[in-house]
């Protein structure tokens, strides 16, 4: 299991459009990807729960994954989230 | 005739029948539905739901090409949440523990995830929580069977009346068979006038009480660029507008031909017309207008309306965002321009009998560096992210631009202890918004190297004319002698230094003064993204030589209002 903090960068936050982006890049692995922002905890392949939680620009979350392709899972995350410009 | 009121979303007139799309009501039983039909009213959702995907694919298919895919991919996400797991496991548990039907149920679960969107402290979420509604009203009608109404069946080119139209409804809309919309809810921010504006159709909101008053089949007047409804039309209203429509058309179909021309005269002498912007939300209707860079970055809007001066890292993120929206395009950031009219609730600006020629500008920022030197390495630091100038405002003397530029090397060299990337080639200009730096351009050329003409405080402060004084109002002449040569001055002492000069103030987009200064030699000229075309249709239809000699007779006259008569006559004549 490893896991990495990242920071939001882009203006609007995790919303409908990079959300989704990133959902489906989460579903793509095969290991189990959480979210964890402060006490809140929730699957990295539910678009519904990331709403809800409301990541937001200067929100601080970590990302965990546990299983096969872990490594390249967390890569492509975070790097995915470096990179938001919207 | 009658006429309704309405909030301009997007400007354009029509005359078209009234298409108006308001949803069949759904009732939805409250009784429990018998025991043992639960499983049975469980695929009832699960039918439901892979409907309402199908229809959402389809929205998703239109979107992609009416709007292109990053709108389209808003209906994807929309996929996504309809298909969640929770959802489900919401819905499945209502019917089993509380037997509720499918509809209550899923009506409930949609309506209790929207609130806790609703509740989240960003605003952008906040307002997925209209989406989340607008998914589940259409995944309740498809458990029902009941169809929903869509925009995609319109067959003949009609006008939409409704009470609101959202994203999954506007995603619908066949250019070809939409002649515009009026809705009664909404403001001039809200979705359906953005949606609107990307269509580029006409379209009213705010217009209460029309969904009651207007039939199917009526024949009404939409003109959104005046704001207002006309129905039962007479022969004379019928016929002027249908001047105006054609008006309207020919004028935006010559000005869009004109987008992607350059700005040169007949015999190829060119300039470059840029857009003044306030934030980088201006950045898109800067490019969609055509504007070639940005000549006017006005920073106040950072410092404005906050708790406390924003850090270096904002901003830095504020120039950069600016920089990368604008695609390599030039961008000149105006250095905080704070004083005379403008003031910031966490900094202690004294009352001034005249703020004007107060402590503003750059002589709040010499007195307390901090502010500057913060802002000089956010904007040095953007500037890896495209081409980046800077411009101070209010100057008067060399011994300020001095002073400034060697603010900008301090910081410059504490960038590079530091190992952080900047442009050192950054130019470094100044406006020219006071006499005094008019009258003395030719010794201020060669410490800069760009001028930009603020052409609003010049007015003011050459002919000692309040600008917002109305009882002056006449005499605020920007075209007056005595302005237009401290202009000439400007722009020949750049020429004669290698150097340039835009104009950022109002003048710039200002077509009677176009010609006038095109042939003074103006450089560049900065103005709202809207003015571009017109001005740029004026710059193509002469010759540069044409442009020399009229702004010759007009400085060789004595009067403002000769000057304007002058010119006007000219433009007038050219169409």
């Amino acid at each position: 299991m490893i896991e990495r903090e990242v920071e939001i960068i882009n203006e609007t936050g995790l919303h409908t459009r990079p959300g989704n982006q990133f959902v489906k890049l989460a579903k793509t692995f095969p290991c189990d990807i959480i979210v964890r922002r402060g006490e809140t905890e929730f699957s990295a392949k539910s678009l519904l729960k990331l709403m809800k939680v409301g990541v937001s620009k200067g929100d601080h979350i970590t990302i965990v994954c546990d299983g096969e392709k872990e490594n390249e899972a967390i890569d492509a995350l975070s790097n995915f989230l470096a990179n938001l410009t919207e | 005739m009658k006429t309704y009121k309405g909030i301009s979303a997007s400007p354009g007139i029509v005359i078209g029948k009234v298409f108006v799309f308001k949803h069949q009501k759904l009732e939805i039983s409250d009784y429990p539905i018998e025991c043992g039909s639960e499983e049975k009213e469980f695929q009832r959702f699960i039918k439901g739901r892979d409907l309402a995907i199908e229809q959402l694919n389809c929205v998703y298919n239109k979107a992609l090409s009416t709007l292109g895919e990053d709108e389209a991919e808003i209906f994807e996400g929309h996929i996504e949440l309809i298909s969640d797991e929770d959802i489900e496991d919401g819905v499945k548990d209502l019917i089993f523990s509380k037997k509720m039907c499918a509809e209550k149920a899923a009506t409930q679960v949609m309506e209790e995830n929207a609130k806790d969107m609703e509740s989240l402290d960003n605003p952008y979420m906040q307002e997925r929580a209209a989406d989340l509604r607008d998914i589940g009203k259409r995944l309740t009608y498809c458990i029902a069977g009941v169809s929903l109404m869509s925009l995609a069946d319109i067959e003949e080119p009609v006008i939409i009346i409704a009470e609101d139209l959202t994203p999954s409804d506007t995603a619908q809309i066949d250019k070809d068979k939409v002649l515009g919309f009026a809705c009664e809810v909404g403001g001039s921010t809200s979705h359906v006038a953005i949606m609107a504006r990307t269509l580029e159709l006409p379209a009213l909101v705010g217009c209460s009480s029309v969904l009651h008053e207007l039939n199917n089949g009526d024949e009404i007047i939409l003109d959104a660029s005046m704001g207002k409804i006309i129905t039962d039309i007479d022969e004379d209203t019928r016929s002027e507008y249908l001047n105006k429509i054609k008006a309207f058309f020919d004028n935006k179909k010559t000005l869009e031909a004109l987008k992607d021309l350059p700005a040169e005269t007949l015999d190829g002498h060119r300039v470059e017309l840029c857009a003044n912007i306030g934030t980088d939300r201006d950045v898109e209707g800067a490019i969609k207008h055509g504007a070639e860079g940005v000549g006017l970055y006005r920073t106040e809007f950072l410092f404005m309306d906050k708790p406390q001066m924003p850090c270096e890292d904002v901003q830095m993120e504020a120039y950069r965002n600016v920089a990368q929206a604008i695609d390599g395009r030039g961008i000149i950031i105006r250095t905080i321009d704070i004083g005379g009219d403008k003031s910031l609730e966490y900094l202690d600006f004294p009352k001034e009998l005249n703020p004007f020629l107060g402590w503003r500008a750059i002589r709040m920022c010499l007195d307390t560096p901090d502010i500057i030197i913060t802002q000089l390495r956010a904007i040095l630091r953007a500037s890896v992210y495209g081409k980046l100038r800077i411009m101070f405002p209010m100057i008067i003397s060399v011994k300020e631009i001095r002073k400034l530029k060697s603010l900008v090397e301090e910081v410059k060299a504490s960038l590079k202890s530091e190992g952080i990337p900047f442009d050192e080639n950054i130019e470094v200009g100044i406006m020219i918004e006071t006499p005094a730096s008019a009258v003395i351009a030719p010794i201020l050329a060669k410490e800069v190297d760009f001028f930009s003409i603020g052409t609003n405080d010049l007015t003011q402060y050459t002919l000692a004319v309040d600008r917002g004084n109305e009882k002056i109002a006449e005499l605020y002449q920007p075209m007056h002698p005595a302005v237009l040569t401290l202009i000439k001055n400007v722009i020949d002492a750049s020429h004669a230094e290698g150097k340039w000069t835009g104009m950022c103030g109002e003048l710039a987009g200002n077509e009677i003064a176009t010609l006038l200064l095109l042939g003074l030699g103006l450089d560049e000229f900065s103005m709202s993204a809207s003015s571009i075309s017109r001005v740029k249709k004026i710059i193509r239809s002469v010759s540069y030589s044409q442009a020399k000699e009229l702004s010759e007779k007009a400085l060789s006259m004595s009067t403002a209002d000769e000057i304007v008569e002058l010119l006007n006559n000219y433009i007038l004549n050219l169409e």
